[in-house]
């Protein structure tokens, strides 16, 4: 035994031992915040959510009572969680097909593709306050440049924000104008298909919807699948829009959750519910992450599949 | 179309195009002129918000409420800055700004460089299982840990200052950014820093010397993702800054926005010229990430490739 362990321990060399040292050292940064912005918070968010914890006196723990309100007592978090997902619904495919639909228009080897791109990109660095305080200008009900419109055409004026049926889906038409990061991304992903995929399909007879659907879909899915995840992360997380021109409102048709749990924590002062809120938002993006993931095997297609 | 661009010998693709009958010509001329269009049509919805923004921005206000709009002023005036001028003290909010987005960016890409320097030129055991662990974090809703986190700084103390702003940004300074860096230095040749070790260069000196230096686009596209991000952030200085004179640029334009009235209330619009000067103060705040964007759009585009197609 000892002598194994002996022969063991000088299989690592000094070199080594200093190269594990300076790594750790390296790292340490990344390590440190792990733990002091992401692993103690994550735990310590994980307790609150079973206490009564507003603020001026201390955690008071009371077990699963944040939850049980949550699912049978408040009407809030029933609209908060209809919102989201009806925002998400509204925004995610159709954002994800303009932003593809971009990529391909700027994939066909047109002149002055980088001047067209900077077009679709720049809505993305506008600061979110900024954006909004346009949008609401744009869409004003009296002197806005669609109402103006509307109103020359005979139709009735659009009270855009202030009616509860036309402000999420408002919302989520401006987010379409933020899809500049995911064509870039999109455009990238095209422009590694390689040529040959498509001279031989066109040498096959297939037609441009063919190639489309057989070579760019598949080729692309992998692409597809990061920006799903990646987008559906981002719409359950939306909040600077709302607070800057509903604030939840009309009637909460913009309530998001993500506002909720700010109102909560940062109004309310319910950190302990606000905690519970926060963590039952972590789990539904988990369980939704894996069912992207899970079936994903069915339709992302992965270049490695061909080589097994 | 593809075989165009392609680097054919050209006679072989003469040929092809005298031997097209003319109805495949006149397909593909009309098919370019359809992409044009689109392209054309495209860019012209989303530049439309940041052009009607500029342009509010230097109308006089009774022309805001003219009918039809002009899509070019006739008068031009500055009355919508000199409103927004008056209102807020803009100066003083640039300075918060630019305070925070200089502390976070130095902190984002000394510690994301160095981090990824171990990530990519060390061996050492634990080092795969944490970088997994850091990438996914990404996933991770900040929501989570946010309550704990503000209470962790309140009782520091730090509440109304820049700290917790800036300090979380030079421990590691995100995920997205140690990914970047570390798919970048891992492009860099390995007999680079085996000959520096021979000559006997510490690891700091090596990252100081030749990483870095050698880095210059992924740590371009850091820094412009930074600036970015942190100009633009809305989040953080809500939570964390709460008196008139620690406020960002962002948390002002907000400010100022309900200052001057809520949305609903178009009489307080009038009396002040408040889409002007809503207008101004956005152009005001804007401009400078229009231009950072087209300055290094190429990073921009770089960075987000490099990091997307990973994924």
């Amino acid at each position: 035994m000892a002598v194994a362990q002996a022969s063991k321990r000088r299989r690592i060399t000094k070199m080594e031992r200093d190269e594990w040292i300076t790594g750790w050292l390296f790292i340490s940064p990344v390590v440190l915040g792990l733990l002091i912005w992401t692993l103690f918070p994550t735990i310590a968010s994980f307790i609150l959510s079973f206490t009564d914890y507003r603020v001026l006196r201390p955690p008071v723990w009371t077990g699963i009572n944040n939850y049980v309100y949550m699912f049978t007592k408040d009407k809030d978090f029933y609209q908060a969680l209809k919102v989201t997902y009806s925002f998400v619904a509204m925004q995610l495919p159709i954002g994800l097909c303009v932003a593809l639909a971009g990529a391909l228009l700027l994939n066909t080897g047109v002149k002055g593709m980088t001047v067209f791109r900077s077009f679709f990109y720049l809505p993305s660095v506008v600061p979110a306050v900024a954006m909004a305080l346009v949008w609401a200008w744009i869409l004003n009900m009296n002197y806005g440049l669609v109402n103006q419109f509307l109103a020359a055409l005979g139709f009735p004026r659009v009270n855009f924000f202030g009616n509860p049926k036309t402000a999420l889906p408002t919302m989520a038409a401006m987010t379409w104008f933020n899809v500049g990061p995911t064509m870039v991304i999109y455009l990238a992903g095209l422009l590694n298909i390689p040529p040959s995929l498509y001279e031989a399909a066109e040498i096959d007879g297939a037609g441009s919807l063919q190639r489309f659907l057989h070579i760019t879909i598949p080729q692309l899915s992998p692409t597809i699948f990061y920006t799903i995840v990646q987008g559906l992360i981002a719409s359950f997380q939306i909040f600077t829009t709302a607070y800057v021109l509903t604030g939840g409102g009309p009637m909460k048709a913009t309530y998001f959750y993500n506002l909720m749990i700010y109102q909560q924590a940062f109004s309310n002062l319910k950190m302990g519910y606000a905690s519970a809120l926060a963590w039952f938002l972590l789990l539904m993006i988990l369980v939704m992450t894996l069912a992207v993931f899970r079936s994903s095997s069915a339709w992302v297609y992965y270049e490695t599949e061909i080589k097994r | 179309m593809r075989d165009s661009s392609a680097a054919v010998a050209l006679s072989v693709e003469q040929r092809r195009v005298t031997l097209l009958n003319r109805s495949a010509r006149i397909k593909r001329t009309v098919g370019r002129t359809l992409i044009y269009a689109a392209l054309v049509v495209m860019s012209a919805i989303y530049f439309l918000p940041l052009w009607w923004m500029v342009i509010t921005s230097v109308k006089t206000l009774q022309e805001t409420f003219s009918f039809p709009p002009t899509w070019f002023p006739r008068t031009f005036s500055w009355e919508g800055y000199i409103n927004a001028w008056n209102y807020m003290p803009w100066p003083r909010h640039f300075m918060n700004t630019m305070t925070i987005v200089v502390g976070v960016l130095f902190g984002v890409v000394l510690s994301s460089s160095l981090c990824a320097y171990g990530f990519s030129r060390l061996r050492f055991p634990g080092r795969d299982v944490v970088f997994i662990i850091v990438l996914a974090t990404m996933m991770l809703p900040s929501q989570v840990t946010i309550i704990p986190t503000y209470i962790f700084f309140k009782q520091l103390g730090w509440l109304n200052s820049f700290k917790p702003l800036i300090i979380p940004a030079w421990f590691g300074g995100g995920a997205f950014n140690i990914f970047l860096m570390r798919q970048f230095f891992t492009s860099i040749p390995a007999e680079l820093v085996d000959a520096a070790r021979i000559d006997g260069s510490s690891h700091l000196g090596i990252w100081w010397r030749i990483m870095l230096p050698l880095s210059k686009p992924a740590l371009t596209a850091i820094t412009v993702f930074t600036i970015q991000g942190t100009w633009n952030d809305f989040f953080g200085p809500l939570l964390y800054l709460t008196s008139r004179d620690k406020m960002t640029l962002a948390l002002a334009l907000n400010v100022f926005q309900t200052i001057a009235g809520s949305a609903a209330a178009n009489q307080a619009y009038q009396q002040i010229g408040l889409y002007t000067a809503l207008m101004a103060a956005s152009t005001v705040v804007t401009v400078p990430m229009i231009i950072l964007f087209v300055a290094a759009q190429k990073y921009f585009v770089q960075g987000i490739q490099m990091t997307g197609l990973k994924g």
